[in-house]
């Protein structure tokens, strides 16, 4: 399937009346949480579909006005330029500190981190850990490509063994860099995580289940219940030195044996009893 | 306290920001520990948002805060380190609240990233560092050696934080709203330079008994959320294109001369003084001690106490230099300061340094002893 036809996919604010242009039915259109700036990406990345993606989802939920998107270093950089909503930059791998901050500070926000591989996983590992240790109401999606894009292609935590990049010239080798760090096997056993699944962004139907995903994960903030985090399986086709296709092949026939795709944690719509969520903390806002 | 502008005129502007007076309300004269009234000062400031990781000496600041804050309906974060506390605290304030972190030398180190990261998104907050020696883990006795940290940026980039420096206990009660306001006014880091004496001493001092509620200050470029703004707002310190980050700069920069007027300073016997001493915090509790013994053996000798350390009160040294024959600065450390002071006396009289390191803080009679011995003896460059 290629980019193009992923892209194709259906709208999902279902609601929002269809208009129409040149007489032509309008069966598709911007997220109006999103903003019509260019964006800076290269061709073939899956970060284009992954913020529309969280465009559709501010929609979905009316929740532009109360959001603040918090966008650390990283390819994403910039996001903040493509969505309506308030955001602040963080710096590298702090996001989820800086996110648990504006929550906490008043409860009534939905606050979202957008965070690639190196950040979430590698310099801001502690954060990552300690935000969903503590549970916090706060939502982080997760842009795994498993390489540092931005700074030109270096080894990255989620790399897979074998891979090469441009720290790892000959390869990655677990002997002298270990294994990649699966992010969702390892929260997977805090109690303050609330939802957390895997989804590669690789075909239609793919990115229809990473909708369904990052719905749960918007839940779990929204009904008190604690961390949510979706993992995507994204490409890099210009420093995998891939085609766009050949990079949504890659991650089907090849990333998901190392990181399998799927639902790890759901409190939010528990299956069973021991999937309860994590007491509500007491996260008052200061009285205004 | 006596709090002296350096530029009269400017009065009217400083004095909106003075800390609310204890005078003006209901108020208790009692021992207050400087951590405490450290915290208390904070809250009665309208802090809504502390988060912090522990470190002696300043652990009853995060311990009394943990219970006070969450009583009042705001909130309390013990983070998992100081890198979390200070982001947290770029959080909080982007969202619009007041907002502080306390902590010692070697965690304040761990926050020069984030520190500089506020700097650059112009972001209001209060960072309360009671200074332990070092450097390295060093040891957690009384040390002014983060001078240059707090009043240089310490961070990359080129950017200040306001320092206020305490010299007891009330007045560490009363500079945390005087802080807040400041970092409101001017939407900077605000750094409150204590020492682990100070921190840990007991001293009367008058608490109002009652804390008062909350004044929301208006802040139209938080990103609260959007609600019904018709522009979205984003806190960040990213500009790619060198012109547009070089007249950012440019603000900052005006930014920190317009300050200037907040300048702060006390001044004790320099009407007719001969012998101007300089020193800070404790060091100047010592440095007054010092002047009275020799203002007794005859010594025509005064003190000047920096209140805000940056802005430095330059144009009062300069003034004074011209008066007397000699300058002292007297600092618990290498000589950090006494750049500062040089700077500001550009030659016009001799400047002499005594510092102590390691965290040892000398009596009196030892400051005393270096500042007779020495008198006549020139600059000590």
């Amino acid at each position: 399937m290629s980019i193009e036809m992923a892209m194709m996919g259906k709208a999902s604010a279902d609601d929002r009346p269809a208009t129409t242009c040149d007489d032509v039915e309008c069966v598709m259109a911007r997220p109006a949480s999103m903003t019509d700036k260019l964006m800076h990406y290269c061709p073939g990345c899956t970060h284009g579909i992954i913020h529309r993606l969280v465009g559709e989802m501010i929609d979905e939920f009316g929740l532009l006005d109360h959001t603040v998107g918090v966008c650390p270093v990283g390819c994403s950089v910039f996001a903040y330029e493509y969505f309506q909503c308030d955001a602040i930059e963080a710096s590298h791998g702090r996001a989820p500190a800086v996110a648990t901050a504006v929550k906490r500070t008043d409860s009534s926000r939905f606050v979202f981190t957008y965070q690639g591989d190196g950040d979430l996983a590698s310099i801001g590992m502690a954060e990552t850990i300690h935000a969903a240790a503590r549970g916090e109401r706060i939502t982080i999606f997760f842009v795994n490509n498993g390489i540092y894009g931005m700074t030109g292609g270096q080894m990255a935590p989620t790399s897979l063994i074998g891979q090469k990049t441009t720290t790892s010239p000959s390869g990655r080798i677990a002997e002298t860099t270990g294994m990649p760090i699966g992010v969702c096997e390892l929260l997977s056993s805090l109690k303050g995580v609330a939802y957390l699944a895997r989804v590669p962004i690789s075909s239609p139907k793919n990115i229809n289940t990473a909708r369904k995903y990052m719905r749960k994960a918007i839940r779990a903030q929204l009904e008190n219940k604690g961390l949510g985090l979706v993992e995507f399986l994204s490409t890099c086709p210009v420093q995998w030195a891939m085609s766009p296709i050949a990079a949504m092949k890659h991650i089907d026939n090849t990333v998901i044996k190392t990181f399998p795709p799927g639902v790890f944690v759901d409190r939010v719509d528990p299956v069973d009893a021991t999937s309860t969520p994590m007491p509500a903390v007491a996260h008052t806002g200061a009285e205004a | 306290m006596s709090a002296t502008l350096e530029h009269p005129g400017a009065k009217n502007v400083a004095a909106e920001s003075e800390p609310r007076g204890t005078e003006q309300v209901a108020g208790t004269k009692r021992l207050v520990k400087g951590n405490e009234a450290l915290a208390l000062g904070a809250v009665h400031g309208g802090l809504e948002a502390f988060f912090g990781y522990p470190i002696t000496p300043q652990n009853e600041i995060p311990e009394i805060l943990s219970g006070l804050l969450p009583s009042l309906g705001r909130v309390f974060l013990q983070a998992e380190s100081e890198v979390a506390s200070i982001n947290m605290v770029y959080g909080a304030s982007a969202a619009g609240h007041r907002t502080m972190t306390s902590s010692s030398s070697p965690g304040i180190s761990l926050m020069m990233e984030g520190l500089s990261y506020i700097a650059g998104a112009r972001l209001p907050c209060v960072i309360i560092n009671v200074m332990r020696g070092g450097p390295g883990l060093g040891n957690i006795a009384p040390s002014q050696a983060d001078y240059f940290q707090a009043c240089k940026g310490g961070g990359h980039g080129d950017f200040h934080s306001l320092v206020l420096a305490p010299w007891n206990v009330q007045e560490m009660f009363e500079l945390p709203a005087l802080a807040f306001d400041l970092a409101d006014r001017y939407r900077t880091p605000v750094f409150i330079l204590a020492d682990a004496v100070l921190g840990s001493m007991l001293e009367p001092a008058v608490v109002p008994d009652q804390i008062p509620p909350l004044r929301k200050v208006s802040k139209e470029w938080a990103t609260v959320g959007r609600g019904r703004r018709a522009v979205k707002n984003v806190v960040n310190s990213l500009y790619l294109d060198p012109e547009v980050l070089s007249a950012h700069n440019e603000t900052l920069q005006s930014t920190y001369r317009e300050a200037r007027r907040e300048i702060r300073y006390d001044t004790r016997f320099t009407d007719d003084a001969e012998i101007l001493l300089v020193a800070f915090g404790i060091a100047a509790r010592v440095g007054l001690s010092a002047v009275r013994l020799l203002r007794k053996q005859g010594m025509r000798i005064g003190l000047l106490r920096p209140i805000t350390l940056f802005p430095f009160p330059s144009d009062a040294i300069k003034h004074l230099a011209k008066q007397v024959r000699q300058t002292f600065v007297f600092e618990l450390n290498s000589g950090q300061m006494v750049e500062d002071v040089r700077l500001a006396v550009n030659g016009i009289s001799p400047v002499d340094f005594y510092g102590r390191m390691g965290g040892v803080l000398p009596g009196p009679e030892e400051l005393a002893e270096q500042i007779r011995s020495r008198i006549g003896r020139g600059d000590s460059l």
